[in-house]
């Protein structure tokens, strides 16, 4: 497996860090090695996962394995029960696009809640509006939907660096290790999928803690269910927004007062509402309002500005070659 | 037979008890032969999750001459409860009231009426005081004095009250009596309370349920009578062998959640196909009962609400039963915390050990050896093809 996205994103910032204090540059925000942030298509969908509302019943699980025509997974650990009957995923995978996880602390008496409580986690593509992994491949096999801003992955055109899977500040990209003809697998919003006009999680979700939508409004939804007070009646829409489906009638629990993936790491198109802190559900929360790929972008584009960098590398390494090799002959044949 | 088998238990079993005379009065079982009544008998003591052993000590206690008068009272109810006892096979509702116990006051079963009826139930509590087993269905109304149920000229509460004082135990059959159930549900013009709010000094045993399974009742009376005590009761005195798993937890269509496929509308492809009902409104996950388990009829699986493909209203739950709509989604009451689900940081590998960092070192250090060896027999093999021999050996740093 690869490595934590705790540690990637150490790794990361470190790496950034680094290359920052070799180019002596001040802080990373003060510009000139970071490029112009994307901007977020103006019908940019998503997904909005409300983690006070899942059950985990993982129905999104299954039918995200159903539609993409995935294996199921028994990892060892769970084979003293399950001998075949359940497919128990314990992370994303080359076969898992979307995971349910499960916080857990203390006695784990009530969901939702920090101290001795847990909560659920739904692990998915995040549509950042600025990826990563877009970013990195080297032959455009990772893409983002100019209208839609789904990111996709085009096996045909992949060759299989596994760079987007390092980069991912979420960990989402895997690769098929166990394959012969291993791809790289991702969420894509079911946009892959024929016949799925929304995604297959958010389809099934029994409560409505899965919702799709355009980014904007699921923004504005979470919105209202932060501006209510706990307690307060809220009719949760299934599915999407935008069909006549019957809400479910809940009530609001208590909320953290923010709704992730709004600015950190540039944007996120696929949103998260919760009752514990969203560091304790693998969510980065320690990681800058703009992506990592403007940073290392802009890092790249300037030392490649003009071919100067390259050049003049180039140039140098010439000239201790050429001199070496004169000096070298002329000991050899004196 | 019975009586080798009952050999065989007895020296597997601390308390043993010897079969006694049971069909030492004519009807004692019920029209039922020896073998199948101790049999009977030994499946009361299953579904009270006791000892098979026991169910000998059942056969005799419920066998013994002397039969506990019971007292039943209804109030605020629909005679549902008294139906499902109609319905009940071991034993019968006739074995029960003409062998087992001697129902002296029921105002559906009777066979008396009016001033007859209500004599044996003022000797009964007087003669038999201290003994007989108070029966309750049906809420109570308080409000204005009570004078929305009154049998006899006597306000219901009022009657509760008396038989309350000299009974031995009291039982609140169904969720009217144990909660409050229909009549208590907003807006309670009558201001129908349970028999526990009306008897706060006494025990009320609570068998929720609209109506309960009868063996939740049959198997508590019996209980009763066989060591004179109560069974287990829960924080809200329902008995444990009865209330204490939610039915989601039993429930037959458990896999279809756990794998995520719900019906969605009634008469859908997943609806046709048996799936679970939690997203029809099912209340099975914060409805502590045993229906599941048990059933209802004696007909087997299949005859209780989620079995039709009904999904569960709750009707054994404060809170939950006549007071949720029909179709809005159950609050998960998950008992254990999901343990089966992957933490958000998942351990994976067990990080380095002194053995595998042995290996490793001792792998990497042979391929260095082998590396240097085979550099210099390379070196030495060159040396009479090369005009002018190398000062140094070649350097193995590439390794």
């Amino acid at each position: 497996m690869s490595a934590t996205p705790l540690n990637r994103r150490q790794f990361l910032s470190a790496g950034a860090a680094g290359a920052a204090v070799a180019a002596a540059a001040p802080a990373a925000e003060a510009q000139g090695l970071v490029r112009e942030p994307r901007a977020m298509p103006l019908d940019a969908v998503g997904l909005l996962y409300d983690s006070t509302q899942c059950i985990g019943c993982r129905a999104c699980q299954v039918a995200c394995k159903q539609v993409n025509g995935m294996e199921a997974e028994m990892p060892a650990r769970y084979a003293g029960w399950n001998d075949g009957t359940w497919d128990t995923p314990t992370d994303l995978s080359g076969d898992t696009l979307t995971v349910i996880q499960v916080y857990q602390h203390g006695t784990m008496a009530v969901k939702d809640r920090e101290t001795d409580g847990y909560a659920f986690i739904k692990r998915q593509c995040m549509h950042c509006t600025d990826a990563s992994c877009v970013s990195v491949c080297p032959v455009s096999a990772m893409t983002k939907d100019p209208v839609t801003g789904i990111v996709s992955h085009h096996p045909d055109r992949c060759i299989g660096c596994r760079y987007c899977v390092l980069s991912c500040p979420f960990g989402v990209p895997r690769f098929q290790f166990d394959e012969a003809f291993g791809e790289v697998t991702k969420c894509q919003l079911c946009s892959n999928v024929p016949g799925q006009d929304i995604p297959a999680c958010a389809d099934v979700c029994p409560t409505g803690a899965n919702l799709y939508g355009r980014t904007s409004d699921l923004q504005a939804e979470a919105e209202r269910r932060l501006a209510k007070r706990p307690g307060e009646p809220h009719d949760y829409p299934r599915g999407t927004l935008y069909d006549d489906r019957e809400p479910n009638h809940a009530t609001i629990p208590v909320y953290r007062p923010e709704v992730y993936g709004e600015r950190i790491l540039g944007g996120t198109q696929c949103r998260v509402l919760a009752g514990v802190p969203f560091d304790d559900l693998g969510l980065p929360l320690d990681a800058p309002d703009f992506s990592y790929a403007a940073m290392t972008e802009g890092i790249q584009h300037t030392l490649y500005k003009y071919m100067i960098g390259p050049v003049a590398l180039l140039g140098g390494l010439l000239y201790f070659a050429r001199r070496n090799a004169v000096r070298h002959r002329s000991e050899d044949w004196d | 037979m019975p009586e080798e088998r009952a050999g065989r238990e007895q020296e597997t079993y601390a308390r043993p008890e010897a079969i006694g005379d049971l069909d030492g009065h004519r009807g004692s079982l019920g029209g039922l032969k020896r073998r199948d009544f101790l049999k009977v008998c030994t499946g009361i003591a299953a579904t009270l999750g006791l000892s098979p052993a026991l169910g000998v000590r059942i056969a005799n206690a419920a066998t013994a001459p002397g039969r506990p008068p019971v007292i039943w009272l209804s109030g605020q109810a629909c005679t549902g409860c008294t139906e499902t006892l109609l319905r009940s096979y071991h034993p019968t509702l006739e074995t029960l009231i003409l062998d087992q116990i001697s129902l002296d006051y029921h105002e559906t079963l009777c066979a008396g009426s009016g001033a007859q009826a209500e004599a044996v139930k003022r000797q009964t509590m007087e003669e038999r005081r201290g003994e007989y087993l108070l029966v309750i269905d049906g809420a109570i109304p308080t409000k204005d004095g009570g004078v929305y149920c009154m049998v006899a000229g006597e306000t219901f509460l009022d009657s509760v009250r008396h038989a309350a004082e000299g009974a031995a135990a009291i039982i609140a059959i169904g969720s009217c009596s144990s909660w409050g159930g229909i009549p208590s549900s907003g807006p309670n013009p009558t201001g129908a309370r349970a028999a526990h709010e009306v008897l706060p000094d006494h025990t009320v045993v609570n068998i929720p349920g609209c109506p309960p399974s009868p063996y939740n009742f049959l198997s508590t009376v019996l209980h009763f009578l066989t060591f004179n005590s109560l069974p287990a009761l829960d924080s809200k005195n329902r008995p444990r062998f009865a209330y204490g798993r939610l039915i989601h937890e039993n429930c037959e269509r458990r896999p279809h959640f756990d794998a995520g496929r719900f019906a969605r509308e009634f008469g859908d492809v997943g609806h046709r196909q048996g799936w679970c009902l939690y997203h029809l409104g099912c209340k099975g996950p914060e409805t502590y009962a045993n229906c599941p388990s048990l059933g209802f009829n004696d007909a087997g699986e299949g005859s209780w609400p989620v079995g039709t493909g009904h999904p569960c209203f709750g009707c054994s739950e404060q809170g939950v039963g006549f007071t949720k709509s029909l179709h809005s989604l159950a609050t998960l009451e998950t008992v254990t915390p999901p343990t089966a689900f992957p933490r958000v940081v998942e351990d994976s590998g067990g990080g380095v050990t002194p053995a595998s960092a042995a290996i490793v070192a001792g792998v990497g250090g042979a391929a260095l050896g082998a590396g240097a060896v085979l550099a210099s027999r390379l070196a030495r093999h060159g040396q009479p093809l090369d005009e002018a021999p190398p000062a140094e050996p070649p350097k193995t740093d590439g390794l």
